[in-house]
């Protein structure tokens, strides 16, 4: 029995203790916003946030948040409004879609981090994070609009 | 607790008058401390630190005493040790601790002040730091002479504490309070196996004082001469900080490419000052020991949110990584982020870490 914080709420699951975090997210609990990519964590489409921080659900055994609160898309803002959020959706920056959860999950870190990240700092914090679309040149300028946002600024 | 010589359990500390101490006077409790004697007369093996615990402070064994003996009584016995014949007979203990002990409460340095001599009190007596950084020898006692220079506990490196430790950044007494008190160090790292339990379970709780763990960390830094060691901290962290981002740009290095995908996105760090939640590789002595054991264990078994620092959780590589892979990621950051000689045997040593992985922590 493992008990977590699962979007605010505490969940208690009887999953082995190995198994994947994101399978018990899919699958017992139903939050299907996190995808599959690869399951060896290096795609990073199921990139969740644990204790705040992206992490590879797919490679995270449940056992390994017990007790931690673990934050999927769904739970990243309440409403879906985001400044990554909103700026993702006024930039259109998804094609498929498919990976674009484990990218605004990746790039909530990136901000917390890097309010006014660099190119570099783009470049090394989100390469993880695969797109066959390769919508990459729009997530940098999305990530940068939501960075100003963030930050107040009135010009970006 | 895994020993060279086989598991040994520990016994039933409550109060229970039969299968714990709760039949134990505090004359017996403290024979058991100071001597490695038992109530029954019979000799304690030191899988129970008595070495340590000699040094104890009569104060603080009545202190033991009291806190145990007002714990809930619990009635349950533990397995038998799995020691062999004839390195189980209790007698024989009288042999190793001829060779292998002396009794004696701490005694002061006079020549150092009162923080330093608590913290020595308190490394040597109470914590037992060298119980896994001091190593031993084929009997188990601990090598004296050595003391503090590290050795491997439950497969994991607990690496010298000595001026022989080989973190870029040499620890100091303000790193050292820091990690000591939550775990982890920016300049450092953050504690993993079983280092977790002694910071998470002892030192970081409230109840320990600043002041106490401020004094094993001046302690300590004076083992490992931070003091005088000719060492620019600014410099040396920004160099590490410079192979940072290594990985990011379009180069194209397979090895560069696979820490890419596996590790940037968490270990990269911007600019001149690595962030506490980043582990900056280039600091951390599991690149700079002699051998790849603590990099190995932490790709294997992640950090989970039981262990390490708290709020800090790293994905386990196991089954995503093959050996060989493992092999060109440690490889990769050895010679990216050291100036050491290059690691050898890599794959030999990542399997056999992987055929270890449902033994111990």
């Amino acid at each position: 029995m493992t008990t977590f914080s699962l979007n605010g709420r505490t969940v208690s699951v009887d999953s082995p203790s190995d198994a994947p975090l994101l399978w018990v997210i899919r699958d017992e609990l139903g939050f299907t916003g996190t995808k599959f990519g690869c399951g060896i964590g290096m795609c990073g489409a199921c990139t969740v946030h644990v204790e705040g921080r992206a992490t590879r659900s797919c490679i995270t055994a449940v056992g390994a948040v017990s007790g931690a609160k673990v934050t999927t898309i769904e739970g990243l803002d309440p409403e879906g409004r985001h400044p990554l959020q909103m700026a993702w959706l006024e930039l259109q920056v998804p094609q498929c879609g498919y990976c674009q959860s484990g990218q605004i999950m990746q790039a909530a870190t990136l901000l917390k981090d890097y309010p006014d990240p660099s190119d570099q700092d783009i470049n090394a914090v989100m390469a993880g994070n695969v797109c066959r679309c390769m919508t990459y040149i729009r997530i940098r300028k999305a990530i940068k609009l939501a960075a100003s946002r963030m930050r107040g600024a009135t010009h970006d | 607790m895994n020993t060279p010589f086989g598991v040994i359990y520990g016994s039933n500390i409550t109060p229970d008058p039969k299968t714990g101490i709760g039949a134990w006077s505090i004359e017996a409790f403290t024979r058991a401390i100071r001597e490695g004697v038992s109530r029954d007369g019979s000799h304690l093996f030191a899988a129970f630190p008595f070495n340590a615990y000699t040094e104890l402070q009569d104060d603080d064994v009545k202190a033991l005493y009291a806190y145990l003996m007002t714990r809930p009584a619990v009635s349950a016995t533990v397995p038998p040790m799995t020691v062999p014949f004839p390195l189980n007979v209790r007698f024989l203990q009288e042999g190793w601790k001829i060779l292998c002990f002396r009794s004696g409460r701490y005694r002061p340095d006079p020549a150092r002040d009162a923080q330093w001599n608590r913290g020595a009190y308190l490394a040597q007596a109470v914590s037992d730091c060298g119980g896994c950084h001091t190593p031993r020898n084929a009997l188990g006692g601990e090598k004296l002479r050595d003391a503090y220079s590290g050795t491997v506990v439950d497969n994991w490196i607990a690496p010298p504490l000595t001026q022989g430790n080989p973190s870029p950044v040499p620890w100091t007494q303000e790193q050292l309070f820091r990690y000591l008190r939550t775990g982890v160090d920016p300049l450092h790292g953050a504690v993993a196996a079983t280092m977790t339990p002694t910071v998470r379970d002892a030192l970081d709780l409230p109840v320990v004082p600043d002041s106490d763990v401020r004094a094993i960390a001046l302690y300590m830094s004076d083992i490992d001469y931070a003091g005088s060691r000719d060492s620019n901290v600014e410099t040396i962290t920004k160099e590490a900080l410079q192979t940072s981002f290594l990985g990011s740009g379009q180069d194209y290095d397979p090895d560069a490419d696979l820490y890419a995908s596996a590790c940037l996105s968490c270990h990269y760090n911007s600019g001149t000052v690595p962030l506490a939640a980043r582990p900056e590789l280039a600091l951390n002595s599991a690149l700079t020991l002699p051998e790849p054991t603590n990099f190995i264990q932490a790709v294997l078994r992640g950090i989970g949110s039981t262990d390490g620092a708290s709020g800090l959780v790293m994905p386990a590589y196991a089954s995503s990584l093959s050996d060989a892979e493992l092999a060109r990621l440690a490889a990769y950051l050895r010679r990216t982020r050291t100036t050491r000689p290059p690691w050898t045997d890599l794959e030999r040593k990542a399997s056999a870490a992987r055929r270890e992985l449902t033994v111990s922590r």
